[in-house]
């Protein structure tokens, strides 16, 4: 049968350059001297480390466990020492250090003691929690943590599990080579999603450039012989490997930005994901190596499977960098971040390691006027007009932006690639999209001083008029009274002090509202539907929010 | 350090303008062969005077002006300029009016990308209200040798009759005020041979190479099907209608389609992207917006083709169009219960 497929306006054709990097089977690196394994390597609250410098850690250890629901774990890719708790360099393109635990392998690699879980018998709930702690987060690039995302949402039922390995990047080849290679355990994997999510069927969305990976799965599907499970290509076009876009291409459904797509029915995975689902649940192994694809300007481009930790230059050297290489870039040409340097270490997030030269990746021409030829409206996959975010971002007017919907812009770079005035047009949307964050950061930060200033001055008259009270009690020589009035939270005093305080409540309530409407004007012109904007924003900077709406492409 | 996107497809602002330059030759050529070489002068003097303005303009605005004239956007405009205007005019004329598009339509609005109105059109606009009669005299067909036609343009002594012929616009308009009727106009020998077959002749040929270079645009995607389609759809249909209400003094729509800057404008002119609508919906609007006031102008006004002031009407419209006109972004069309639609 083959299923209906939709579309999604927009998007372009690259070449996908995938084939240098496949013709190898994936090659498992060795271990490096050092690995320096990042405690916050996903989306959400930084682990608190477990272990100290100089203690003596096995493979598969949890050396940073999750910060609340929101977070995910760490753990040690082998056995050895840790020799430090400190500050490195991460792989991020501003250059940033992060706590990370280093640790000297001693060769052996050593395993934990796998807990014993059998997850049929456990509750949704500690499934989830089970896989909190084996640090299962997205392996598609946005490292959302995955047992959030497990979860069917209000229906308490799921109609669709999409499981994503379309990899619609160019030079990316760490899904196809896992689907050709672990085609049973990605399905196995997805099979216990599609339980934890209560769905009813699971498709697995694979571009059509891509036939091994498909062949390999429709073969292990059908060994599976599960009727639930199938395998849908899809047409070869960048972004199909968005979450968004692969959703609407295999379902018709368009999740709108912000929201939840189980409430609409659907969840999303990458196939590694669904791979490191299965590995932790059926065989106790947490997520300690992924598969990256060393591509681009490199003697010999190849998939390894790399432990996370080790460090960048490492992994090049075993790719043979050229010598002509001008930069190093996690991530695909596309979306992908430049990297600041060498000694930055693989984290989960990293599905490519891409070596840019002048002739590879030319740096860009200088950038011409915006002449509005609508070119890259017709390639946004989002249906934005990109021209008028870039103008309205370039002028700082901000909240035209959003009214443009800046937020629903997924920074695919479609527009960027096909601009005929060669204008950095994704850049401009990533600063609008960080000072509009910086400006809520600091509404917020100026609220909560103001809040804190009411609160003080409430109490200041509070107390003002308990001692009047108290006064009054003590004038009419009722002794009765008096101990309890000298407490505000005893019930006899409560009786006096309740209306007052039930009004300076309803008063602050409304002091609250008013201001946060006035503060909503400060963003330039306020409406409904932007203040809901600018609550996305907040939620997901503070990484609160369980929406997976960060699922990168590929 | 730039930031991804790091591929990036061969496109470039020059290419876009090279092949606009590309897809006038064919009706250039026609031109030339019917009317004579004059308009190759023209062109010539358009250019030359387009990039000098241009090139002045950076510099006084501090502008990088190797790069900026190398984007092939002033030669745009000259040719523009050259084909709307009759041929034969004397050269300040042509001068006069590129240099005001690119200094004043241009620059003072800010250089490439930010003039709100279109440039040639304001240039034409220009000309035709300071110097109406010279704006209306249109060689005939093969109208007078080379010779004569270069001494016309180094601004030399004007024989009205020897050279000039009535355009069919003009003479359709003159016909009607003389108190005659569509049909016995077109046919009458006093206007000469004004009228091919359809719309004067020879005119129909040169509409149909535009028609040819604007398929080249299409094909090339540099320009998308909306506004053509629009503007022609538009201007046949009010035309149609009118004719068949009252065929004595309105022309039908395939007169319409193939007289004057018709096709030139469905795919050269209302097509600017800088100064024209940009969404879709936005586009079929404008288009549709001009092709009526120029059907408006073309049928009552005082001159004889109404589409660059028609364009320029428009122009002033793009931005209240183009807001209202907002296509729905993903996720966001079926009015689900997602809090941030519009
Ligand atoms: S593609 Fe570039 S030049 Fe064209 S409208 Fe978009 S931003 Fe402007
Ligand atoms: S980067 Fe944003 S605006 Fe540009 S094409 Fe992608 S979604 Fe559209």
């Amino acid at each position: 049968m083959l299923p209906r497929l939709f579309s999604f306006n927009g998007g372009v054709k690259p070449d996908p350059n995938k084939g240098d990097s496949t013709r190898e089977p994936i090659a498992r690196l060795p271990l490096p001297p050092q690995l320096v394994v990042p405690l916050h390597q996903h989306i959400g609250g930084t682990p608190r480390p477990l272990v100290g410098v100089g203690e003596r850690v096995l493979r598969g250890q949890r050396v940073g466990g999750a910060d609340g629901n929101v977070s995910s774990a760490v753990h040690a890719p082998t056995s050895g020492r840790v020799i430090a708790v400190e500050s490195r360099l991460m792989p991020h393109a501003s250059g940033l250090s992060a706590p990370a635990i280093v640790i000297e392998p001693d060769g052996e690699d050593r395993h934990v003691e796998r807990e014993a879980f059998d997850w049929h018998a456990a509750s949704p709930g500690e499934v989830r929690d089970f896989l909190r702690d084996a640090g299962v987060v997205g392996l598609g690039g946005a490292v959302f943590p995955s047992h959030l995302k497990l979860n069917p949402g209000k229906a308490g039922h799921t109609d669709t599990l999409v499981l994503n390995g379309a990899e619609c990047e160019p030079f990316i080849t760490c899904d196809d080579m896992l689907m050709r290679t672990e085609p049973e355990g990605i399905l196995r994997g997805a099979l216990i999603m599609k339980k934890m999510l209560a769905a009813r069927q699971v498709l697995v969305g694979i571009e059509d450039n891509k036939p091994e990976a498909a062949a390999a799965l429709k073969a292990a599907a059908a060994a599976l012989g599960d009727t639930s499970l199938e395998v849908v290509v899809v047409p070869t076009r960048y972004p199909a490997g968005g979450a968004k876009q692969l959703i609407r291409v295999l379902t018709g459904i368009e999740v709108p930005h912000g929201s939840r797509s189980t409430d609409y029915g659907v969840q999303c995975f990458n196939v590694a994901t669904s791979l490191a689902v299965f590995q932790a649940l059926e065989q106790g192994e947490p997520l300690i190596r992924r598969i990256v694809t060393v591509a681009g300007n490199v003697e010999r481009p190849r998939n390894f499977e790399v432990a996370i930790g080790t460090p960048i230059g490492f992994v090049f050297a075993h790719a043979g960098l050229k010598p002509d290489t001008d930069k190093l870039i996690m991530g695909g040409p596309m979306m992908g971040m430049p990297l600041p340097g060498v000694d930055a270490p693989v984290v989960k997030a990293t599905n490519c390691l891409l070596a840019s030269s002048a002739a590879l990746f030319p740096p860009p021409e200088p950038e011409l006027p915006c002449i509005r030829c609508g070119e890259c409206a017709r390639a946004c996959p989002a249906d934005l007009q990109p021209f008028e975010l870039y103008w309205h971002s370039r002028s700082r007017n901000f909240g035209r932006a959003q009214e443009y919907h800046l937020f629903d812009c997924i920074e695919c770079g479609c527009c960027a690639y096909v601009c005929p005035s060669h204008i950095p047009l994704v850049d401009y949307y990533r600063y609008a999209k960080s000072e509009i964050w910086a400006r809520e950061r600091d509404k917020d930060a100026a609220d909560s001083a103001r809040e804190r200033f009411e609160f003080r001055n409430w109490r200041a008259e509070r107390e003002k008029e308990e001692k009047a009270a108290r006064l009054a009690a003590r004038s009419a020589a009722k002794p009765a009274a008096a101990p309890a009035a000298t407490d505000g939270a005893a019930p006899t005093a409560d009786a006096a002090v309740d209306p007052k305080k039930a009004l300076i409540e309803a008063a602050m309530a409304r002091a609250k509202a008013q201001k946060e409407a006035v503060a909503a004007k400060n963003t330039a012109e306020p409406d409904a539907a932007q203040q809901a904007q600018i609550d996305e924003a907040d939620a997901r900077r503070a990484r609160a929010a369980a929406t997976p709406d960060s699922e990168r492409t590929e | 350090m730039y930031n991804s996107p790091f591929l990036r497809q061969k496109a470039s602002v020059r290419r876009v303008m090279v092949t606009v330059l590309v897809a006038m030759l064919p009706a250039i050529a026609v031109q030339v062969w019917l009317f004579g070489i004059g308009l190759l002068l023209q062109l010539a003097i358009a250019s030359a005077v387009a990039l000098a303005c241009e090139a002045g303009m950076l510099a006084l605005r501090r502008r990088p002006v190797a790069r900026a004239l190398g984007d092939g956007s002033a030669l745009v405009t000259a040719w523009l300029i050259a084909v709307c205007l009759p041929p034969l005019l004397p050269w300040w004329m042509i001068v006069l009016g590129t240099a005001f598009a690119i200094v004043i339509g241009k620059h003072l609005y800010g250089g490439l990308g930010q003039n709100p109105f279109n440039p040639a059109m304001l240039a034409y606009c220009v000309l035709i209200v300071s110097f109406p009669a010279l704006m209306s005299q249109w060689p005939g067909l093969h109208g007078g040798d080379a010779a004569a036609q270069l001494h016309w343009i180094a601004g030399g002594e004007r024989t009205l009759d020897a050279m000039t012929g009535a355009t069919p616009l003009d003479a359709l308009r003159t016909g009607l005020h003389g108190g005659g009727e569509v049909a016995s106009v077109m046919q009458s020998a006093a206007v000469g041979p004004a009228f091919g077959h359809v719309a004067g002749a020879g005119w129909e040929w040169v509409a149909l190479a535009w028609a040819a270079g604007g398929l080249l645009l299409l094909a090339m995607r540099i320009i998308t099907w909306h506004i053509p389609v629009a503007f022609l759809g538009t201007l046949a249909a009010i035309a149609g209608l009118a004719s068949a209400i009252d065929g004595a003094h309105f022309a039908g729509p395939a007169f319409h389609l193939l007289a004057g800057g018709s096709m030139l404008g469905a795919f050269f002119i209302a097509t600017d992207p800088v100064s024209g609508a940009t969404t879709p919906r936005g586009k079929l609007i404008f288009a549709a917006g001009i092709a009526l006031i120029a059907w408006l102008i073309r049928s009552f006004g005082a001159y004889p083709d109404g589409i660059a002031f028609a364009v320029l009407l428009m122009n002033i419209c793009v931005p209240l169009i183009d807001q209202k006109t907002q296509p729905p972004v993903f996720g966001h069309k079926l009015g689900k219960p997602d809090g941030g639609a519009k």
